[in-house]
């Protein structure tokens, strides 16, 4: 026995000194893994399909960043956008976040400058993985500061291949996700840091990092107010000390004076209620402060203490006055709309239908959260219950931020992205505390409840055995609550716990990299589908229509679509759109839907007001494709009916079973009904299927009710191979006379009763008839 | 009218511990914090009078003002060694942390006043 002591003990000692060098030597590889592998998790759409923009809203910042890399900084911060939202434009350095377009470009400015020459595509494609290895290492550093470095590499390991995260930043999804995240975790690292320390530098790089932030996403309010909330609620734990106004107050400061430089925020810091959270925290510190000095000087004086507590009230109370005051007079904006709907989550489907109609915007179901972070949602409340339990300054920041992101994902499904750096944080502490018990095999507390079980096995021969014997015996009944004694704990159970652990950690490994390539890695612009005896048919009408578009259209020509696909026009067929995925002018949309939803005459008429040249329409039928408009148009009525209530009934469009259909049963304004024209022409001649009838529409299953009808004033000028995208061009104004009552009046004329009538002469159609006296005027018939 | 007494005493007993106790470089930081805090005064009362056009001028030398009270204060608590213990900073290292942040303020400053 005592030989195994000796032996361990000089083991313990010896590599002590090398355990340093070890350790980081580990660290460093773990994170280097972590990088590489959250690098390639996000690289399926990239092998089965190609480097390609994915979805909507990235065409748009791929389009700006060619525009800056072509142009120069200034030129694209001063950028007027004549393509989109005609005949209104877009000033596009005003409503952007530029910092994705400058991450970018600065990349593919200092590439080219060291002469390797990428296209600025790949850099745009690539940005989000790469970014998501930079996230891990946030997360690293921030749950080394919250915890210790084992819960960190837990957390990296996570955040690297979390779905949750993974789905808003896969190669080719060129969003300002990609690179926010980052800015988010690493603000709220230094901002711990600079908690910790109390160090101008680090409240000064705090809000450096807040800078980066402000100019990558809208998201950046979120920092702002948990933040001083984060302030507000040590100051009410009594946990106020100088280190928090430091920090705070040269935070504040320089955050927000760095913010008002991006001209988007412009002067929103200081004018809208999302901000005032801050403003007002930063004045009570000053005056919590200020208090504190003089009360330390006056510490003689009767109920000193109550005077000044009295006193930090008035001023909140005071302070809080003046915000509402302010607001209700219209000095500083409300809460707006998208902010407000987190709060009042039926505001946004009785007021601003657009903002509810946007898929990301749903309510998230239960289902997703599993479906996101699968083991880390289980996790997550024992990581916040161990925070509680050890509770300092920097765990009542990470339980806030739990506490507002859980919330939050709760309302928007899109807001899942802020809830997967808490949940992996969280979950990767409550993993560490536990692996802490039952993987720790080296410490000497470990090695003597080794030798005390042997002992226990072996036979019992002298007093000092008996002694341990009577001891453990103590020991193991007074232990079985007590979980910090740890001699209950044989080596079968650890290994059986930490097996147990190491299983569900694969298990999790295996779903996050089948989610990824499954559901996330799809690049809606390229679809695909699969024969029946499973080879791949790439369904590629979107990009064959828009360079169709592209080639074939003059270069001024003006697109009319719904607002989801303006961006893809406008970025691949360099075209004019009327409205697209910015969404910031609710009524030029509404009389886009309202052209799509009237009869065919007076969709014209608006259609010349808007000097449209082409309508572009995606239809699904065929291929049975569920994202095309038919599924979508009754969103286009209810935004329409929002902003015309008299032309546009919601209730047309139903049939008498209050149900939307689009066979015999639908309603007739439906069948009249430009969207509906222009998707179903010609369709009624063509089978889908050869069981069922002409005109079969496989994404309803329905045989269509009103088919071999003719376009008036518009004509057909290009269908897409699988008739996704249908794209028609607007008719003229046609001709004054029309011909059929010209033919008519010359055969009239030339008829026996009208010789007759004139006497055997002929007869001039149209002959001006000269009134004596009068000046011969000049009229059109 | 005791009361009002009592307040006075106070100020002027308060007045003679701090000028008997604070040595005289936080003394320094403090009688430039109450110049700053004077110059912020004027600056928003000259909004208040003349109005806010333009407005960004107005911002950027009002936060100007806050910012190098702000820095200042922080770095006379920093230097206080009363409060040792809470910072582990250097003096040396604080006044180069303050000027680090005054670089950044001021550059901030300067391209946000038109």
């Amino acid at each position: 026995m005592t030989t195994v002591n000796d032996n361990t003990s000089e083991y313990i000692t010896n590599s002590s000194s090398s355990s340093a060098g070890l350790k980081s030597l580990i660290t460093v590889i773990i994170l280097i893994c972590v990088c590489i592998s959250g690098f390639i998790s996000r690289l399926f759409s990239i092998i089965r399909f190609e480097s390609v923009i994915h979805e909507f809203d990235p065409w748009f910042n791929y389009r700006s960043t060619v525009y800056m890399t072509d142009n120069g900084f200034y030129n694209f911060l001063n950028w007027f956008d004549d393509l989109a939202w005609y005949p209104l434009g877009r000033i596009v350095g005003g409503t952007v976040f530029p910092g994705l377009m400058v991450t970018s470009g600065t990349i593919h400015w200092f590439f080219h400058m060291i002469n390797i020459p990428i296209h600025i595509r790949e850099i745009c494609v690539f940005l989000a993985p790469v970014f998501s290895g930079l996230t891990a290492l946030a997360t690293y550093l921030l749950t080394k500061e919250l915890w210790s470095k084992r819960a960190g590499l837990f957390a990296a390991a996570f955040i690297a291949i979390a779905p949750g995260y993974s789905s808003r930043s896969v190669a080719g999804s060129y969003d300002n996700e990609a690179i926010a995240i980052f800015a988010l975790i690493f603000t709220y690292y230094l901002w711990i840091r600079s908690i910790k320390t109390g160090s101008i530098f680090w409240s000064s790089c705090t809000a450096l990092s807040y800078f980066y932030m402000v100019s990558a996403w809208g998201g950046y309010v979120f920092i702002i107010n948990l933040i001083p909330v984060h302030v507000g609620f040590l100051l009410l734990l009594g946990r106020y000390s100088l280190r928090l106004y430091v920090s705070y107050s040269i935070f504040y400061i320089l955050g927000l004076i760095l913010s008002m430089q991006i001209p988007f925020v412009g002067f929103q810091p200081v004018r809208t209620s999302e901000h005032m959270i801050a403003a007002g925290i930063f004045i009570l510190l000053q005056a919590y402060t200020f208090f504190d000095y003089l009360y330390n000087k006056l510490r003689y004086v009767r109920n000193i203490e109550t005077i000044f507590f009295n006193l930090s009230i008035i001023i909140s109370i005071i302070v809080f006055a003046i915000v509402v005051l302010l607001t209700y007079t219209g000095y500083i904006a409300p809460w707006s709309g998208r902010f407000y709907s987190l709060w009042d989550t039926s505001y946004a489907a009785k007021h601003i239908p657009i903002i509810i109609s946007v898929s990301e915007h749903q309510p998230t179901t239960w289902t997703s959260f599993f479906f996101d972070l699968h083991l880390l949602i289980c996790l997550y409340p024992v990581g916040a219950w161990f925070c509680v339990k050890d509770l300092n300054d920097e765990r009542v920041f990470i339980l806030l931020y739990a506490v507002f992101a859980s919330y939050f994902a709760g309302v928007m499904i899109r807001l899942m992205l802020t809830l997967t750096p808490c949940v992996c944080i969280l979950a990767a502490i409550a993993l560490s505390k536990t692996l802490d018990y039952y993987a720790d095999a080296e410490s000497s507390e470990m090695v003597s409840n080794y030798d005390d079980s042997v002992s226990i096995c072996d036979e019992v021969e002298n007093d000092e055995n008996n002694q341990y014997l009577d001891n453990n015996a103590q020991n193991i009944d007074e232990t079985d609550d007590n979980d910090d004694d740890q001699n209950f704990l044989t080596s079968n159970i650890k290994i059986i716990v930490v097996t147990c652990i190491a299983m569900m950690l694969l298990l999790f490994i295996v779903h996050c990299t089948w989610i990824t390539a499954t559901a996330y890695s799809s690049p809606s612009i390229v679809l695909v589908s699969y024969n029946s005896d499973g080879t791949r048919a790439i369904v590629d009408d979107y990009r064959e229509a828009y360079y169709w578009l592209r080639q074939n259209t003059p270069e001024k020509a003006r697109i009319m679509s719904w607002w989801d696909y303006g961006y893809q026009i406008a970025g691949m067929s360099n075209r004019t759109v009327l409205v697209d995925n910015n969404t910031w002018n609710n009524s030029h949309i509404a009389l886009v839907g309202k052209a799509m939803a009237s009869n065919e005459t007076e969709a014209y008429k608006i259609m010349t007001m808007l000097d449209v040249d082409y309508i572009l329409v995606i239809f699904g039928g065929v291929i049975g494709f569920s994202g095309d408009d038919i599924n979508k148009f009754l969103w286009m009525v209810r935004i329409a009916e929002g902003e015309h209530p008299k032309d546009i009934k919601e209730n047309n469009y139903f049939n008498d079973n209050k149900e939307y259909r689009v066979d015999k049963s639908g309603s007739p304004i439906l069948f009249n009904c430009l969207m509906y024209k222009l998707c179903y022409y010609r369709f009624g001649e063509l089978y889908t299927d050869s069981a069922q009838p002409s005109g079969f529409d496989r994404t309803r299953s329905v045989e269509i009710g009103h088919k071999n009808f003719d376009l008036e004033h518009v004509e057909e000028a290009y269908t897409s191979a699988n008739w996704i995208v249908r794209i028609y061009r607007v008719k003229k104004l046609s001709n004054r006379f029309q011909a059929k009552d010209a033919l008519e009046k010359l055969t009239s004329s030339l008829s026996e009763e009208s010789f007759e009538k004139n006497d055997g002469k002929g007869v001039i159609l149209n002959k001006p008839h000269v009134k004596k006296g009068t000046k011969k005027s000049m009229r059109r018939t | 009218m005791t009361q009002v007494g009592q307040v006075v005493g106070i100020l002027r007993k308060l007045n003679e511990e701090y000028q008997s106790s604070t040595p005289k470089k936080l003394k320094l930081i403090d009688a430039y914090l109450v110049y700053v805090l004077l110059t912020g005064i004027v600056q928003f009362a000259y909004c208040l009078l003349v109005g806010t056009f333009p407005f960004n001028s107005f911002l950027s030398g009002f936060i100007s003002t806050v910012g190098c009270f702000v820095l200042a204060a922080s770095l006379r608590i920093q230097l206080n060694k009363a409060n040792q213990i809470t910072f582990n900073v250097s003096p040396e290292r604080a006044f180069a942390d303050f000027v680090f942040a005054h670089i950044i303020l001021h550059l901030v400053v300067v391209n946000f006043i038109g």
